[in-house]
């Protein structure tokens, strides 16, 4: 096991941030290509709508896992941590563009529909959470903020719940993969605060 | 694609000539077998030209949640249906109710072709040149005797062939419900064939009624059992959640649903630029059913 863990941790090391953008870029046009040329079915706003979301919510799970990882398993992935972010937030902008552009269509009513229906309203609470996240990002926003930059950036927690309750709110009747998402969230903020403690308590 | 301009029609179909000399000009409502002399009483349905959506969208874009709540869910899991035998049970207020063999009911029944547009309150809608006959002439044949006021309908549950109704997405068996006066509407119909093919599982089958003014969840599948009774049934989405499904949920662009804008309607097989088009009242057959509901306050009764 530990043999394993540490070649994880090697191969880690040696494979450079910009491998984790371009891996995580490349789906968003190639579903784009699939929308225009008809292969996401005969209604593909909602298809590729939801499939930006989808991945948005993934790759906030996956920047969800980087802590958990270290704490629990000695896996050191943290240097991947911010860019899963940043593609994170590009995903939920993609996902917000189509939804709007695409598939709303007008502004009148895309503000119609953030200020009436209420699982859209989170679903921009969300986005809004991570949009100072996004802007700070940068080297020069951690080394400028300090200590603050890391309470700054536990807004995740809020924004990543709010996305799992509006997947789970938008679809129809009770549906089992959104129920799936938000309760693979709450677990993986969960494994933050409580294992943590009993591992310190003697056995 | 193929069968996409088959016609089954014959000269004793009440299609109007029009629709079937011009079958890409079809006229939605107006090609319905509503009758000429019913529809000349009414005035004209809408008249633009529509275009029936392909055979393919029709049958691989489907909501249908007992084979899963994805919209190609149930074109892969359907064929697992089996749908001959298969009886429908017709009882409560009726002078002949008892088990009748589907074989028996089409034996019965004059099949027709009627072009309806179809609309889902996810907001999105569909051409479809449907097969089938109307309910009236089914509920005539068990006999509706005069206490009945509401039709219930109950789709097939069954575990083994529906992976779907595993899992709790809605409280199943499926159930949904009409009004008599609405049931016995000539636009209401009972259908068993999509361009002129026998109806495909996932659509349905063997039959499943259509009623085109009402949003698409109304259009219960694959029937088993039909009650007359003179309470308003209970209803599968207004179970689920009263506030956004009403009993009616007729199609109106004027009440909103509490997450979707009814305005406006994206129309499947537009492609991913397609503008939203305006939703018509009644989904366009507003002539023929307004009447149903005269005095009627249709935000309070949704």
């Amino acid at each position: 096991m530990d043999k394993i863990i540490d070649q994880i941790n090697t191969t880690a090391r040696r494979v450079p941030t910009w491998v984790v953008y371009i891996l995580c870029l490349l789906p968003a046009p190639y579903f784009f290509y699939l929308a225009v040329t008809g292969n996401l079915g005969p209604d593909p706003v909602k298809p590729l709508e939801h499939k930006y979301g989808e991945m948005a919510l993934q790759l906030l799970i996956a920047g969800l896992c980087i802590t958990p990882l270290r704490q629990h398993l000695g896996i050191n992935l943290i240097k991947f941590r911010r860019s899963l972010g940043i593609m994170a937030f590009t995903y939920v902008s993609f996902h917000l563009l189509v939804w709007a552009i695409l598939d709303v269509q007008t502004l009148g009513r895309v503000i119609e529909d953030i200020i009436k229906r209420p699982y859209i309203t989170i679903g921009m609470a969300g986005f809004a959470l991570l949009l100072p996240l996004a802007v700070t990002s940068n080297n020069w926003s951690v080394r400028k903020l300090g200590p603050t930059w890391r309470k700054l950036h536990k807004l995740t927690y809020p924004a990543v719940i709010l996305g799992g309750v509006h997947y789970i709110w938008l679809v129809k009747g009770i549906q089992i993969e959104p129920l799936i998402y938000l309760a693979v969230i709450l677990g993986l903020l969960a494994l933050r605060y409580w294992p943590k403690r009993r591992a310190r308590s003697p056995a | 694609m193929a069968y996409r301009w088959t016609n089954t029609l014959t000269p004793q179909d009440v299609t109007p000539e029009a629709a079937f000399l011009n079958r890409r000009q079809l006229i939605a409502g107006a090609a319905a077998g509503v009758g000429l002399a019913a529809m000349a009483g009414q005035g004209q349905a809408a008249t633009e030209g529509l275009e029936p959506n392909s055979y393919e969208d029709i049958t691989q874009y489907n909501n249908y949640y007992e084979f899963g709540t994805g919209k190609t869910d149930p074109a892969r899991n359907a064929h697992r249906l089996t749908t001959s035998p298969w009886t429908v049970k017709i009882d409560g207020m009726v002078d002949k109710p008892g088990d009748y063999a589907m074989a028996d009911i089409m034996d019965a029944m004059t099949i027709e072709e009627r072009i309806y547009r179809f609309r889902c309150v996810e907001a999105w809608s569909m051409v479809i040149p449907w097969n089938g006959f109307e309910l009236a002439d089914l509920l005539a044949m068990a006999g509706v005797q005069g206490q009945a006021k509401y039709v219930a309908f109950e789709t097939a549950n069954r575990p083994d062939e529906m992976p779907g109704v595993r899992f709790p997405a809605l409280d199943w068996p499926y159930v949904e419900g009409l009004r008599l006066d609405e049931a016995l509407h000539p636009l209401t119909l009972m259908a068993t064939g999509i361009y002129g093919k026998p109806i495909p599982n996932q659509n349905g089958a063997p039959m499943r009624l259509v009623v085109p003014w009402k949003y698409g969840f109304k259009s219960i599948k694959s029937i088993v059992r039909i009650t007359l009774t003179d309470k308003e049934p209970p209803t599968s989405w207004n179970k689920a959640n009263a506030r956004e499904y009403g009993f009616y949920s007729n199609v109106n662009p004027e009440v909103s649903h509490p997450r979707w804008s009814q305005a406006s309607e994206r129309m499947v097989g537009g492609g991913l630029f397609a503008k939203r088009q305006p939703t018509l009242m009644f989904n366009g057959y507003e002539e023929e059913v307004a009447s149903l509901y005269e005095g009627m306050d249709l935000k309070a009764n949704f």
